[in-house]
């Protein structure tokens, strides 16, 4: 099912531990926009590979492809789950008192 | 309350540097995220959807004012400016960065805090009854037995690496307000025939994908054995604990599937050996514990109830407020007072820094600097003058903390969910904030009564829905999130697992689905009777009727 599908790249980077995306150049950047996207399952492998090289390199910590579709400017996830992730929590942050 | 002492101090400080070097190691290379991984979580830090999450333990609940600040402050300098109390009396930070908390583990060590043992396989933070030390229904204090626990279990050696996690909870009154049969040990005091005060001992109990309420093992045991007891449980079950499968590794797998009668031999077996050892407490140090917890002065103080009764008259917001968010104090003239952490504006158990810190002030204020979190996910302040509870009450207004809901219908328990929590499969938090959306007049909420909601996010049951009077479980059915609803669950002296009513229900239908049920409840209780008395009376079938349609 995932490789009928555009897919990306999540992951957290190490250091702050945040949510990010790995980006066209071989970068992360924590904006879903500047997701790269890999079209077919090939393109998803090799970014795939590129992604875990970070990871042994410590930038990020457990980068897997996750399936988007292609609405709007930015890639929205299919699954609830990674929507969430991308997006941050459903709910409002408590601010204000 | 307890004061570190230099060896206490020693230790914090030097595993918060400790963890300051391992950090460094990681970022630098030199440790591998499978390397480090053990490390951070013996030092709290979780890695959630969407960050880091550091569990801070609160030794049984218990802040002072200072350590409140201090919270706060972590919240305000470390994290979004907010910060969640657990089912297990205990914040979580849910946006910590890696780099940052080797000085945010110091900042806590300054407050005698931190977060060792508050993940892993070991002896967790010890719970026990947020009133402790100021029910008047108390025969001891528990905390005294809890710091005797701490620091027995702190860095315990051989209880390191056991089959899983281990909770212990205490309670020091015959009104459990610990949940001490749905822990792996709970510990329950109460005098023997001579009327000398000691510790039931009930093992096995717990949550999770396979609940069970525990099993008492030993009907009194002398407070000096205590150590020397529970040194012997733990023993059993390191060794004959499952370690094949983490499902089946808590002490309640094992007590079920040997009997709680072998179970008990084993460990009285390992106890003679133990029972005269240096863990055998002398009365000395019994005495220098219970010395931290003796009783504040209380200045003499008449009761206030005429008082409290002609102010209540006049605003009825501040007599359902008494109603349900004060509890009797063993001192006339004083009341113990709840703070509900479930107001319509937040999460539940969720307080931002600005709370907090309006909390420490009020807790110097109107008390002696000292304020509790409970396991339902709010706090307390435990020794209020009742001639103040009208201004407290009007101050804690203007913060956003006098909701009047203490366990009433919205005063909701429910875990992060997957709106943090990695290993969720629903969203608990959008359920309890629209369930207490839906019960916003408080009149309403008075006229139901003594009910308890608790939701989790899945299977491992950290919002405690096993032991809701209503439980609602999330869960992922092809993609989608249903919730499943179990009935008749408590978790006090009367403690019982729920009972599953049948088939989940979509996000969009969970809240009509309580309503449902509390409609029921309503037209079949009997004068003041409380709804898991009704359930229990009626049985499950009108629920059902009313969820599913007649059979
Ligand atoms: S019950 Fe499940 S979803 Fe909720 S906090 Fe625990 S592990 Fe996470």
């Amino acid at each position: 099912m995932l490789s009928l599908m555009p897919q990306i790249v999540i992951a957290n980077s190490l250091a702050d531990g945040f949510v990010v995306f790995l980006t066209a150049s071989n970068g992360w950047s924590s904006r879903v926009r500047d997701a790269t996207v890999a079209h077919d399952d090939a393109d998803a492998e090799v970014l795939l590979r590129s992604a875990k090289a970070a990871a042994e390199n410590n930038l990020v910590i457990d980068p897997y492809l996750i399936a988007v579709e292609l609405k709007g400017d930015a890639p929205e996830p299919t699954e609830y789950r990674e929507y969430i992730r991308v997006f941050g929590p459903s709910v409002a942050i408590p601010s204000g008192q | 309350m307890y004061k570190y002492d230099e060896f206490d101090s020693r230790l914090v400080t030097e595993r918060a540097e400790q963890f300051r070097r391992q950090v460094k190691r990681r970022l630098s290379g030199e440790l591998s995220e499978d390397q480090f991984k053990p490390l951070r979580l013996m030092n709290g830090l979780y890695l959630q959807l969407h960050a880091y999450m550091l569990r801070v333990n609160v030794p049984y609940g218990m802040l002072s004012s200072t350590q409140m600040r201090k919270l706060a402050h972590i919240a305000r300098k470390y994290d979004r400016g907010y910060g969640h109390f657990t089912t297990r009396q205990n914040i979580q930070y849910n946006w910590i960065q890696l780099e940052q908390v080797p000085d945010l583990l110091a900042e806590l060590a300054q407050v005698e805090m931190h977060a060792i043992q508050s993940s892993g396989n070991c002896i967790r933070n010890v719970t026990s009854d947020q009133y402790a030390g100021v029910a008047a229904d108390e025969l001891e204090d528990p905390r005294v037995w809890c710091e005797i626990i701490r620091q027995w279990s702190t860095l315990h050696p051989e209880f390191s690496f056991l089959p899983r996690k281990f909770k212990i909870a205490v309670t020091g009154s015959p009104n459990d307000r610990a949940a001490v049969q749905v822990h792996d040990i709970g510990l329950r005091m109460h005098r023997n025939d001579d009327g000398q005060a000691g510790f039931e001992v009930i093992v096995g109990g717990g949550q999770g994908r396979t609940p069970h309420i525990g099993k008492t093992i030993r009907e009194w045991l002398e407070p000096e054995h205590l150590l020397s007891y529970l040194e012997a449980i733990l023993r059993v079950y390191n060794q004959d604990g499952r370690r094949d499968n983490m499902y089946k590794s808590r002490i309640k797998i094992l007590v079920h599937e040997i009997g709680a009668d072998t179970f008990r031999e084993l460990v009285e077996t390992e106890w003679a050996e133990l029972r005269d050892s240096e863990l055998r407490l002398p009365q000395s140090e019994i005495d220098r514990i219970s010395a931290c917890f003796a009783p504040p002065d209380y200045p003499r103080r008449a009761d206030a109830k005429t008082l409290l009764d002609s102010q209540a008259a006049a605003r009825p917001d501040f007599a359902a407020w008494l109603h349900s968010n004060i509890a009797e104090h063993k001192v006339p003239g004083y009341a113990i007072v709840n703070i509900s952490l479930k107001s319509l504006a937040a999460p539940p158990g969720d307080m931002t820094a600005k709370q907090m810190v309006a909390a420490a002030d009020l807790a110097d204020e109107y008390g002696f600097g000292e304020l509790r979190v409970n396991h339902r996910q709010n706090l307390v302040l435990p020794d209020v003058p009742q001639e103040q509870l009208l201004e407290l009450w009007q101050k804690l207004n203007t913060h956003g903390l006098g909701t009047a809901n203490i366990g009433h219908v919205s005063d909701i328990v429910a875990c992060p969910g997957l709106d943090y929590c990695s290993l969720a499969n629903a969203r608990s938090i959008p359920i309890a904030q629209e369930i207490n959306a839906r019960f916003q007049d408080l009149d309403r909420v008075h006229d139901i009564g003594e009910l308890s909601i608790n939701i989790s996010g899945c299977m491992n049951a950290c919002g405690h829905h096993h032991v809701g009077n209503i439980g609602i479980l999330g869960v992922d059915k092809k993609g989608k999130e249903y919730y499943q609803f179990t009935l008749g669950g408590s978790s006090g002296r009367d403690a019982a697992l729920g009972e599953r009513t049948g088939r989940g229900f979509p996000a969009a239908e969970a809240v009509d689905a309580v309503e449902s049920i509390i409609a029921t409840y309503l037209r079949l209780r009997a004068s003041d009777e409380r709804f898991v008395d009704t359930y229990r009376r009626v049985g499950m079938e009108p629920f059902q009727e009313a969820l599913y349609g007649a059979a």
